[in-house]
């Protein structure tokens, strides 16, 4: 989006005053047409959206709209069960994900030998080819009523125990929050392993080197060297890998379970926001529809909130490691 | 500094992702065939398409009732052989956005198993809307229950067991309706859809009208059921719980519970005699459905000793001044007319004749 207004700085070849020949004003031109059309479209999509989500904001009213109830045979539309759907389940796939996928970056760039790292950083990028229909599939198949099983057994031996008991109790379903949450797992990780890989391996040689010489540990290197220079970018890749798992449609949608409840049991089945408007859209009228879509508005709104919170905090990393 | 431009890359690359997973979430609504085909050219050479008019040509296309979808791809492959120029594209997606689609113009016509509720009504801008009723089916109540065959059931059990108040199967209440058999103390498991359907909001009404003040979650198509239930997506879905679940119970559409070989259970009609689904119980009951002018009717909770009461049907609307007429009809004459030989194979059922022959004089009204 910076496109349109950062080319002046730099200062172009040209004497001032006289025309700019012909190619360099098509270009400016083409540019600039680049730039405004991503901002118009997402414009256009925030405005049509919420032009059609109107009629659900003005029938339920802002209590009516951050409620619980959802049931469309008596016209009571609350999105708050989806929000806490689509918020657990990413919860979840973020603490599965992060270790998993820096462990596996620091691995490749770190441990393993660089003519070792490059079939293992193939088998990595293939994940993130997998469809996510194809994942949902594998999950409610395959993996659903395997994990019932452990679900189950876990859920019997915690039942009772304080905090174990509400968290991990019964009752369990083999759709659940936590299935979407390993599922949603499974696919943010070679985003932020390949992010986070890419961000560690632009850490200067010579920081390396100078730990090393002052007698630090590979585990101190890491720390002392590695992690001051890439903490900005792993922020970042990880807010990417979430802006990813809470938009994720049809996985979460097979395996998260279509039961709208706030529960704390996360082997519960529930909902999240694209969830149900994928699964709930095709017979959708009036009303329903409009808070379908709205449910698409509010899913907008969080991730732009994120991408921002995102962005400040890459910056504000970035200005103090520039400091230091 | 370029560790820098790294960072910025990945996260304008975030915004945009972001964008990407939105227009993946919202953009079903009007999407598909936008203006993929305008060659509307159906040269009317056949002047007012009777019923078994050749050389049609054209593209139609529609959008709606999941439910017709086998039936309409059926027909769609069989015309070919009478009608070798006209093309159907239906492209599915559910009745609410087949109505969708024909209101604001998108599609030639539109499949869907309820009439235009009245809150769609204005969407339509005072067009006529014309219904052909072209499929109707049974939806079976499937169980997994081994060792017990010819399951019966009547409308306040169903009720009961898919709200959650009857959990084993051994309950009195399935006891007194099934005498004979010996049924174990399986917890029951309710298997339904987790996508909006009409299936389940026909399933619903069944209820609705045969277990008044017992079922209380109302007819919708999509139902807050008890937290303990199963959702699958589509009849297959269900039909799969259903099958590996050992006390499952689910409603599906009589084809897909044909087709994957579950066990069936009778239900009690109005007059009080249990009907198993079948092609001709559906028959049955559509027959003694009371049929409005407009050819909207009501298959559930049918009248009539042989009619099966959770039967439904699917229409196909179209707009009374659609610009290509003679396609529509060409198409719709061979629905109601050859194409009904094909339901029974597809495990449906066909419009009983006083219906069909309604259906068919209708066609002249479109203009």
């Amino acid at each position: 989006m910076s496109t349109a207004t950062s080319n002046q700085q730099a200062g172009p070849a040209g004497a001032l005053g006289k025309r700019r020949p012909l190619g360099d004003r098509l270009f400016q031109i083409l540019a600039l047409a680049a730039g405004l059309l991503v901002l118009a479209i997402l414009i256009l999509i925030a405005v049509t959206t919420s032009q059609q989500a109107s009629s659900w904001f003005s029938a339920e009213g802002l209590s009516g709209v951050f409620s619980t109830a959802w049931n469309p045979s008596t016209n009571k539309f609350g999105a708050l069960g989806f929000v806490y759907g689509t918020a657990i389940s990413s919860l979840i796939a973020i603490i599965i994900a992060v270790p998993l996928s820096l462990g596996i970056a620091l691995l490749l760039t770190e441990v393993v030998p660089r003519r070792w790292s490059r079939p293992i950083v193939y088998l990595i990028d293939l994940l993130a080819v997998v469809p996510s229909v194809v994942w949902g599939l594998w999950g409610i198949l395959v993996l659903a009523p395997w994990l019932q099983k452990i679900y189950t057994s876990i859920g019997n031996g915690v039942k009772g125990t304080p905090v174990l008991g509400s968290l991990f109790g019964p009752p369990v379903s083999g759709a659940s929050f936590f299935t979407a949450g390993l599922i949603l797992a499974f696919m943010i990780t070679p985003i932020i392993t390949s992010l986070s890989r890419e961000v560690i391996a632009t850490v200067p040689v010579i920081d390396r080197e100078g730990a090393y010489a002052l007698g630090a540990t590979r585990w101190e290197m890491i720390r002392g060297a590695v992690w001051p220079h890439s903490q900005a970018g792993i922020v970042g890749s990880i807010l990417l890998g979430l802006g990813r798992a809470m938009g994720e449609t049809i996985a979460a949608a097979l395996v998260i379970g279509s039961s709208v409840q706030i529960t704390s049991h996360l082997f519960a089945p529930g909902d999240s926001m694209p969830a149900v408007i994928a699964n709930e859209f095709g017979e959708a009228s009036g009303t329903f529809r409009a808070a379908l879509i709205g449910l698409g508005v509010l899913l907008f709104a969080l991730t732009i909130i994120i991408n921002i919170i995102a962005r400040s905090v890459v910056a504000r990393s970035t200005r103090r490691s520039r400091g230091a | 500094m370029h560790r820098v431009r790294i960072q910025k890359a990945a996260v304008a690359g975030g915004v945009s992702l972001a964008a990407v997973a939105l227009v993946a979430a919202c953009s079903s609504s009007g999407s598909g065939s936008g203006g993929a085909s305008s060659s509307a050219s159906a040269s009317s050479s056949s002047g007012s398409g009777g019923s078994t008019s050749a050389n049609v040509s054209g593209t139609l296309n529609a959008s709606g009732s999941t439910f017709q979808t086998t039936f309409q791809q059926a027909a769609i492959q069989a015309i070919k052989q009478t009608d070798p120029n006209l093309t159907v594209n239906y492209g599915g997606g559910g009745s609410g956005k087949g109505r969708t689609d024909l209101a604001s113009g998108v599609v030639d016509f539109a499949g869907s198993d309820s009439p235009i509720p009245a809150k769609e009504v204005a969407g339509f801008k005072g067009a006529k809307i014309l219904y052909f009723p072209v499929v109707i089916g049974p939806i079976a109540i499937s169980y997994n229950l081994s060792g017990v065959k010819n399951l019966k059931l009547d409308g306040p059990t169903t009720a009961k067991i898919f709200d959650g108040t009857i959990k084993t199967w051994n309950d009195p209440a399935i006891k007194a309706l099934n005498p004979g058999a010996t049924l174990p103390s399986t917890a029951i498991t309710i298997a339904r859809r987790s996508d909006s359907s009409g299936t389940t909001q026909n399933f619903s009404e069944f209820l609705v009208k045969s277990a008044p003040g017992v079922w209380k979650l109302g007819s919708s198509s999509t139902i807050s059921w008890p937290s303990n239930s199963r959702g699958g997506t589509g009849n297959g879905g269900v039909d799969s719980i259903v099958k590996s679940t050992p006390g499952a119970i689910g409603y599906v559409d009589y084809s897909d519970a044909k087709a994957s070989n579950l066990s069936m259970a009778s239900v009690k009609n109005s007059s009080g005699s249990f009907v198993a689904p079948s092609a001709s119980s559906a028959s049955a009951a559509a027959a003694n459905a009371t049929v409005a002018p407009d050819l909207t009717f009501s298959a559930i909770w049918a009248s009539g000793a042989s009619s099966y009461p959770v039967t439904y049907q699917s229409w196909d609307l179209v707009n009374a001044a659609t610009k290509k007429a003679a396609a529509v009809k060409a198409y719709l004459s061979y629905l109601l007319g050859d194409g009904q030989k094909l339901l029974p194979e597809l495990n449906y059922a066909p419009l009983p004749a006083s219906i069909d022959a309604k259906a068919k004089a209708q066609l002249s009204e479109i203009k």
